[in-house]
Order: structure tokens, then sequence, then C-alpha cells
């Protein structure tokens, strides 16, 4: 177990070695930061309209729903950058020898890699958490939803992360990794976009959506159904990359 | 002697290729077991033997060092060190004292505090035996250790591999004659997979024998005088100066045959004994083989 914390340490300690995890955290912090002004302003033009509403939308449905959504997206584009390297860089440069011959087993290498980088990206979370939390001062804010936001964000950023740990784990090459990850997360996030054409197929390609499970939990619904799908998307491809490791030293 | 390691009809194919067929060995301590084979010839391929049933207890035993050392280039060498340390499960009170013991050890303490990427080949390469020597294991495996080193280098690495030879039982892996001479107490030569010779180091000595001597001389020296002499099989004579001889392997002549030539006064420039290269070698086993069992 202490091992597990060990190699997310190293790999944490890498990734903030090289400008890549800096100029991440800077970049994302930026963009989200425009879009989150952008909702301000929009909601304070509004705001004379609404408050003519009976049953006006806060603004924590307003702003902050928007911000975690297109936070999920930007990260979509991000995370197979952060995950690509985690293995296959490791076997380029031949030090997978290195963590397959000291007495650390192949679950230990997995879980303490994506420890690493989900520790990256719960860092993320926070800062991008700190925007809304400034609202504080000049209004109120539904706890409660920003809550549900925040551990949406959480789990689909996870998920992510497994599968892009996974491609890494397959992939001979970083760059083919990201590739690989970045079109398997776009078609995830697509996949129901089309539920309306074939009515047939819309409860299986809706459960498999990543969006809607996330959309879900954003509109404050935080069910077990949703929950259950990113846990188990993530613990499957952990599971996926465990075992290519085993096969990869077993192959016959 | 305990024995250490031991495999028994280890192999290992890659798809349709057979890299090792049926090779048995084991290594004690104090023993230094040198691979011996040509480029490719798949002697990389013995880690992870055995280590199906308990690999964690089997593996905290064993000190790897790939062709290529290990290394994140972006660590300073008193941090990776830490990290291998942490990775072979040293108690975190005894780190301190097995990483500077392992950097003493590999000339390493100058460099500690320096970025392993801006450091030279030779420097890497013995990070990586630092690496493998860290955790005090009882085999320590290494692969090719001296490719791409100088010869200054060269020499220290063989130096400290006989040090540690007298300690762990070493698996050394190489295709560089000299250096098995140099640091193993016995080799195994394995072709095609397959193994074509199991000896020790003396073993091989003879093997490199071929019971052949060439003189020079100073002065012309008429060679056939030397036929009377015990031992002596044959006389090649190449030029008034310049001869070889063919003598039987219980019975060297080569005291005589001084004697003799310097009596004369002809001058003894040379006498050396002719040694095989490892290609010859090689051709020798691996053809013997295949007269020996020509359905293979």
């Amino acid at each position: 177990m202490r091992l597990i914390f060990t190699i997310a340490a190293r790999e944490l300690k890498t990734l903030f070695l090289s400008p890549l995890a800096w100029s991440i955290l800077g970049l994302l912090q930026f963009i989200l930061a425009y879009l989150f002004l952008t909702q301000v302003d929009a909601y304070a033009m509004l705001q004379p309209r609404l408050a003519a509403l009976e049953t006006a939308p806060g603004i924590t449905d307003l702003v902050v729903t928007p911000l975690y959504g297109s936070a999920a997206i930007v990260l979509l584009l991000i995370i197979p950058l952060l995950t690509m390297r985690l293995i296959s860089e490791e076997r380029r440069s031949k030090t997978l020898p290195l963590l397959i011959s000291a007495p650390v087993s192949n679950h230990e290498i997995i879980l303490g890699k994506y420890l690493g980088v989900v520790t990256l990206l719960l860092i993320m979370v926070l800062m991008i958490s700190v925007m809304p939390l400034s609202l504080l001062a000049g209004g109120e804010l539904d706890f409660g939803k920003l809550f549900a936001n925040i551990l949406a964000l959480t789990l689909v950023l996870a998920s992510f992360a497994a599968i892009g740990l996974y491609l890494s784990c397959v992939a001979s090459h970083p760059t083919i990794a990201a590739i690989g990850s970045f079109s398997a997360l776009l078609l995830l996030w697509i996949l129901d976009w089309t539920s309306g054409l074939h009515p047939g197929y819309n409860a299986i390609l809706e459960y498999l959506s990543m969006l809607s499970h996330f959309q879900n939990l954003q509109s404050g619904l935080i069910a077990s159904r949703d929950l259950c799908y990113f846990l188990l998307f993530s613990a499957t491809f952990l599971l996926l990359s465990i075992h290519r490791l085993d096969y990869e030293r077993l192959q016959k | 002697m305990a024995t250490l390691i031991q495999a028994e009809q280890l192999s290992r194919y890659f798809g349709d290729h057979c890299a090792v067929r049926e090779v048995d060995f084991s290594v004690a301590r104090g023993e230094v077991l040198g691979f011996l084979g040509p480029n490719g010839a798949g002697q990389i391929l013995i880690n992870g033997i055995d280590l199906l049933d308990r690999p964690r207890e089997a593996k905290s035993q064993l000190g790897y060092l790939p062709d290529n050392p290990p290394v994140y280039r972006e660590l300073t060498v008193q941090e990776y060190l830490e990290y291998c340390a942490a990775l072979h499960r040293i108690p975190r009170p005894a780190r301190y004292h097995a990483i500077e013991k392992s950097k003493r050890r590999c000339g390493l303490e100058s460099v500690a505090g320096r970025l392993i990427g801006n450091l030279s080949k030779g420097f890497q390469q013995r990070i990586g035996i630092a690496q493998a020597i860290l955790h005090n294991p009882q085999i320590i495996i290494l692969d090719e250790p001296t490719v791409g080193l100088d010869p200054i280098q060269i020499r220290e690495i063989r130096a400290l591999i006989r040090e540690l030879g007298s300690e762990h039982g070493i698996i050394l892996s190489t295709h560089i004659l000299p250096e098995v001479q140099e640091s193993c107490t016995h080799v195994q030569i394995i072709d095609q997979g397959s193994l074509v010779l199991k000896e020790t180091i003396a073993g091989l000595e003879r093997h490199l024998n071929t019971a052949a001597l060439t003189i020079r001389t100073r002065d012309p020296f008429d060679f056939r005088r030397l036929q009377s002499l015990p031992g002596i099989d044959n006389i090649e004579i190449i030029s008034p100066e310049h001869c070889r001889i063919h003598h039987d392997l219980e019975n060297n002549p080569a005291a005589g045959i001084a004697e003799t030539i310097i009596a004369s006064g002809a001058g003894l420039l040379a006498l050396v004994p002719e040694k095989k290269t490892m290609e010859e070698i090689f051709l020798a086993l691996t053809s013997r083989q295949e007269a020996e069992e020509p359905c293979a």
C-alpha cells in the first residue's frame, strides 16, 4: 500500500518538474476564468428580468453549472496529454524494467500512477471551485448544488484518467496514447447525440454516454445509478490496465 | 555453498521465435556466471525465471540492470536512489545507510545532487548498478554492463563486478569475451537460444588454448632443430625468423624451445601461445554440435 503512494508521489513530482503541469494549470485557470466572467456578466444583464419570475433559476444554476460543464469539456481535451506518458513513456525510456524487477506488483504500479494523476486533477478541481466560492462576496450560493457539481466533475475526470491510463499501457508511443484516449473520450461524450433518431437504441446509448450521467449529477440529483456508472467505468479501465501489464510480463 | 538461483528447462518464446530453449543453470553465492552469446542470441531474457509462485519474495532477492540503465532523467541521483530504495521496500531507517553505501561503491558521491539527464553514459551505467545493489540482493543480473563505456570506466566496472561477486551471486550477460574472462567464475554460451557450453573459467581457458605456439627470433634460426624436443607434433615455418609449432596438449614444449633458441644465440623475441577468438570458439562449438546431431 505504501508503494502506491511512493509511485504516486514520484509521478506527481515528474509532472511538476516539467513545465507541463504548470502550463496546463495556468492555461486552464485562464480559460475557465474567462468563461466564468462571461457567465457572471450574462447573469448581471438577465437579473432584472429574472426578478420578475416566480421560480427563477439562481446564480448557481446560471453561472456555476455551466462553469463545471465547460471545465469537463476543456479537460476532455487536456487529460489525454497528462495521461499519455504514464506507462508508454516508461516503456520508451526503458525504465519500466525497474518497476517490473522491483518487488512491486502490477496493481501497485497502476494504482500508483493513477493516484498520481488523480491528485493533479483534484488540484485542478480545487482551483476551479475557488471561482464560484468568490461569488459569496456579493451573493448566496446553493451549496448542495455546488457540491453536486464538484462531485460530478471529480468523477468524470477520474474516468477520463482511467481510460487514458489504459491507452498509455497499450500504446507504444505517448502520442498514439493521447490520440487514442482523446477519440475514445470524445466518442463517449457525444454518444447520445443520436438518441432522438433511433428510439430503440435510446436507453443503451444514453446509459453509455458520459454526458447524460454527468448532467444528471450536475443538476443536483445524486443517484447511485450515475455514481455507479463512473465508479465502474474507472474500475474497469484500471483492471484492464493491470491485466495488460500482467500480459506483457507473461507474454507467450 | 547454497544455490541462490536455479532454472530448469527454461524456455522463452516471442511469438514463434524461440529465444531460449530448455536452458538449465544455477548460481551459488560467490559465483559470477557469464552468459556469452552473439548479439541477439537471447541471453537477455533471464529475468522473470520461476518468479511466478511468490514473485514478491523472489524479486526482493533480485537486482537487475537491463542493457539500458533504467534511470529517470529528470530526477537527481539522490532522488532516484531514494525512489528505488522505497520501491525495494527498504525500511525508512535503513534507507539512508543503504543509499550511502551503494553510492560509495559505485563512486557516485560527487554527483549525488546532479540531474541524471545531465550525466554521462558511464555515470548512468553506474547509477544503474547502484540501483541494482541498493537492497543488497542475493542475485544481481547485469545485462551488458560495460556497453558504451570508455576503457577506464570499463575497468572500474569490471573491478566492481568482481568485488560484488565475492558476496553475491551474479549473472552477467555479455558478448565480450575478455569481460567474461576477467569477471566471471563460470560461463555458459548460448547460441540460437540453446546452451552450447557450460564451463568454469579454467575450462574455458582450456577451450581457448589451441596447442599452438608462435615463435619469432631476431636472427634466422633453423627451426627444424626443435623437432627432437618432446611434445612437438608439427613445425610450420613461415619465414627464417618466424614459425608456428603445434604441440601435444599435455606436454607443453615451450620451456625446451626457449632454452634451445637462447642457447643458439639467435635471440628469442616472442614465444606466444595462440588463443582462439570468441568467434572461433563459437564456430567450433556450434559446428561440432551440428556434426553430432545431424537431425537438428
